[in-house]
C-alpha cells in the first residue's frame, strides 16, 4: 500500500459518518424535532404527527455548558494564572502539571463515577443538573488549563515589564496587561473544550441524566437531560424507526457542535494579534 | 492603565496581592484534589465491594467481611454480579475490553504510522495543511455518534460479509474505535517524525537511498519511541472508550475469540449499571467502583508508559 493512501482511510470514514448521519435523519429534522419533548410513539415524530423531539435535552444541555463554562472559565484560568505567572520553578509545580497531564487521559466515564460519588451523592445535589456541570467541569479543566496557559504565555514579557516598570504591583500587570491580550486565546481553548463536553455521555449518564424528560430543566438541583443521552436513548431502542430520530437528534448535537467551533475560529481570526 | 498613586497605601496592595495569589492557588489546587478525589472515591467503592463495609465503617468499628476474594474476581470466568446465581469473575469483562483495543490496534495502527509517514515526508506543506485538520475531526465527533454510525453502518456492512453476524458484536465496536483514534496516532508520530533531524535524512540519500527507503529504514527507526507513545496512548484511548462500544459490542459478558458475538467492556458495564435503577450500598452499585478501579490503574498505566517512552524519545534529539 502506497502511504498516500493511507489518509484517505481516515477522510473516507468521516465522509460516510456525515453521509451516513444524514442520510437516516432526511425528512426527520423539523421546526416540530427541536420544540417539543419526546414521545414513546414513533409516529409522533413524523411530519403530521403529534409533534415529538428533543427540546428538553436541548435545552438541558445549553444550561450544562452554561453553567460549566462559567466553573471552567474561573477554574481553568484561575489556575493557568497561577501556574504561569506566580508558581516558582519547583517540584510542587511539575508534580502539578504533570499531574494535570494525567488527569486528561483519564477516561471519561472514571469522571462520571467521581460525580456519582462525591456531587450526587456526598454533597448530596442528587442526579441534578449542578450535579452534571460540575462533573463536566472536572473533566474539561485539565484541556481547559492548558489551552490558558499557552494564551498567557503568548504575552510577551516585554509588556510585562513594561508595566512593572511603570510601578504596577503584579496583580496589576496580570488583570490589565496579560489578561486582555491572552483572553481570546483562552476564549478560543475554552469553548473548544466546552464542544467536546457538549458531546460527552459517559460522565452524565454516570451522575444520573434523565432519559425521558418530558420538560426543561427548572432548577439547578433539578433533574435534567442532555442531548447525547437522548440521543442514546433512542438508538437503544429495538424498533428500526427509532434509528431516524437518533439521527435527527446527532444532527441537531453536530450542528450545535459546529456553531460552537465557528465561534471560536471568528473570535481566534478576529482578535488574534499576530 | 490608569495613572499610579506613589502615594497609594502599599501595606493594602500586598494584602490584595497575596489573597490574589492564593485564590489562583486555590484553582490550581483543584487539579490535585480531583486526582486525590479519584483515588479516593474509586478504592473506597472497591473496599466495600470486596469487604462489603466501607473504609469509614471499618474505622467506626463495623466488622470486614472479606465475602468476594481478589482471586475470584480477577480469575473468576464469569460476571453476573446483580442477577442469579451471582459470579463475581471481571475477567469476561476485561476480555471484551481486550477485544475492542486488538480490534481497533488493527485498524489504527497501519492506517496511522502510514498517514503520519505520508504528512511528514511526502506530503507538501499546502496538503499537510489541509489533510491533518481534516483527520483531526475524526478525533472531536462524540462518541455517541460513533456509536450510532457502528449499528447504522458498519454492522449492516459487516452482515452482508458474514450473515450470521449479530447485532450486537465486537468487531463493529472495534472498527468505529479504531476510526476514532486513528488522528490520535497519526498527529503525535507525525510530531515525532517530523522532530527527526534532516542530517539523517540528507545523509541517506547521499548514499543513494529512495524516499521510499528514507521514510522506512531510516525515520521511522530514529522516531520508534515516539510512535510507540503513540501507540500507547491510543490504546489506552480505546480501553476507555464508553458509547460507541456500549451500543455496538452490546451488554453480554463473553470470553469469545469470535469478534462476530456480542461481549461486553468494562464501560459496557458501568453503563449498564448507571442506567439502571440501583441502590447504593448494594452489589451493583460497589461493583460499578470495582470495575471503575480496575479500568483507572489500566488507563493511567498506559499514560505514565506512554510518558516514560516519550521522555527517552525527547532525550535522544535534544
Amino acid at each position: 500500500m502506497s502511504v498516500s493512501v493511507s489518509p484517505l482511510v481516515g477522510i473516507v470514514a468521516l465522509v460516510a459518518l456525515v453521509a451516513d448521519v444524514l442520510y437516516e435523519s432526511w425528512g426527520w429534522v423539523t421546526i416540530e424535532f427541536l420544540t417539543y419533548p419526546p414521545s414513546r410513539f414513533v409516529d409522533s415524530y413524523l411530519p403530521g404527527g403529534r409533534g415529538a423531539g428533543i427540546y428538553p435535552a436541548l435545552v438541558g444541555s445549553i444550561f450544562l455548558i452554561i453553567l460549566t463554562a462559567i466553573f471552567t472559565m474561573f477554574l481553568g484560568v484561575g489556575a493557568a494564572i497561577y501556574l504561569e505567572e506566580y508558581a516558582a520553578d519547583t517540584r510542587l509545580t511539575a508534580f502539578i502539571e504533570a499531574n494535570i497531564a494525567n488527569l486528561a487521559g483519564v477516561p471519561s466515564i472514571v469522571y462520571g463515577l467521581l460525580g456519582l460519588a462525591i456531587f450526587v451523592r456526598a454533597i448530596g445535589f442528587g442526579a441534578s443538573l449542578i450535579a452534571g456541570a460540575l462533573t463536566l467541569t472536572l473533566l474539561i479543566l485539565p484541556i481547559v488549563i492548558v489551552a490558558s496557559q499557552e494564551a498567557l504565555g503568548a504575552v510577551p514579557d516585554t509588556q510585562r515589564e513594561a508595566a512593572y516598570g511603570m510601578g504596577a504591583t503584579q496583580w496589576e500587570v496580570i488583570r490589565d496587561i496579560v489578561l486582555p491580550r491572552a483572553l481570546p486565546g483562552i476564549m478560543t481553548g475554552t469553548i473548544l473544550s466546552l464542544s467536546r463536553a457538549i458531546g460527552e455521555t459517559a460522565p452524565i449518564l454516570m451522575v444520573g441524566a434523565a432519559t425521558s424528560m418530558f420538560t426543561a430543566p427548572y432548577s439547578l438541583t433539578g433533574p435534567f437531560s442532555a442531548m447525547p443521552m437522548q440521543i442514546f436513548d433512542w438508538a437503544r431502542l429495538p424498533q428500526a424507526e427509532f434509528q431516524h430520530v437518533a439521527a435527527a437528534g446527532i444532527v441537531v448535537l453536530l450542528t450545535v457542535l459546529l456553531l460552537m467551533n465557528a465561534v471560536a475560529i471568528y473570535i481566534r481570526n478576529r482578535y488574534d494579534p499576530r | 492603565m490608569a495613572s499610579i498613586d506613589l502615594t497609594r497605601d502599599t501595606r493594602r496592595i500586598d494584602r490584595i496581592n497575596t489573597a490574589v495569589r492564593w485564590v489562583f492557588f486555590g484553582c490550581a489546587a483543584v487539579t490535585i484534589l480531583t486526582t486525590l478525589a479519584i483515588i479516593a472515591v474509586l478504592i473506597n467503592g472497591a473496599v466495600s465491594f470486596f469487604f462489603s463495609a466501607s473504609i469509614i465503617e471499618r474505622l467506626l468499628g463495623q466488622p470486614w467481611s472479606y465475602e468476594i476474594t481478589f482471586s475470584e474476581f480477577f480469575f473468576g470466568s464469569d460476571w453476573s454480579p446483580i442477577i442469579e446465581p451471582r459470579s463475581y469473575g471481571v475477567l469476561p469483562l476485561i476480555w471484551g475490553t481486550m477485544l475492542i483495543v486488538v480490534g481497533s490496534a488493527v485498524v489504527a495502527l497501519p492506517v496511522g504510522t502510514a498517514t503520519a509517514i505520508y504528512l511528514s515526508e511526502y506530503a507538501d506543506d499546502r496538503v499537510r495543511r489541509t489533510v491533518k485538520p481534516t483527520l483531526e475531526i475524526l478525533a472531536g465527533v462524540p462518541t455517541i455518534v460513533y456509536g450510532f454510525f457502528a449499528i447504522s453502518f458498519i454492522t449492516p456492512l459487516i452482515q452482508q460479509v458474514f450473515p450470521q453476524t449479530g447485532t450486537f458484536n465486537a468487531a463493529a465496536g472495534a472498527i468505529v474505535v479504531g476510526i476514532m483514534i486513528i488522528p490520535m496516532v497519526s498527529s503525535l508520530s507525525e510530531d515525532a517524525m517530523s522532530a527527526v533531524p534532516d542530517e539523517l535524512r540528507n545523509a541517506a540519500y547521499g548514499l543513494g537511498a529512495t524516499k521510499y527507503e528514507v521514510s522506512t529504514q531510516v525515520v521511522l527507526p530514529a522516531s520508534v519511541s515516539g510512535i510507540t507513545a503513540s501507540y500507547i496512548l491510543a490504546i489506552s484511548r480505546a480501553i476507555g472508550e464508553t458509547m460507541a462500544v456500549t451500543l455496538a459490542a452490546g451488554m453480554q459478558p463473553n470470553i469469545t475469540l469470535n469478534p462476530l458475538t456480542e461481549i461486553q467492556t468494562m464501560t459496557a458495564y458501568m453503563v449498564q449499571i448507571g442506567t439502571g435503577d440501583v441502590s447504593v450500598g448494594s452489589i451493583g452499585y460497589q461493583s460499578l467502583f470495582a470495575v471503575g478501579l480496575t479500568l483507572f490503574v489500566m488507563t493511567l498505566a498506559m499514560n505514565l508508559l506512554s510518558q516514560v517512552v516519550k521522555a527517552r524519545y525527547e532525550e535522544e534529539y535534544r
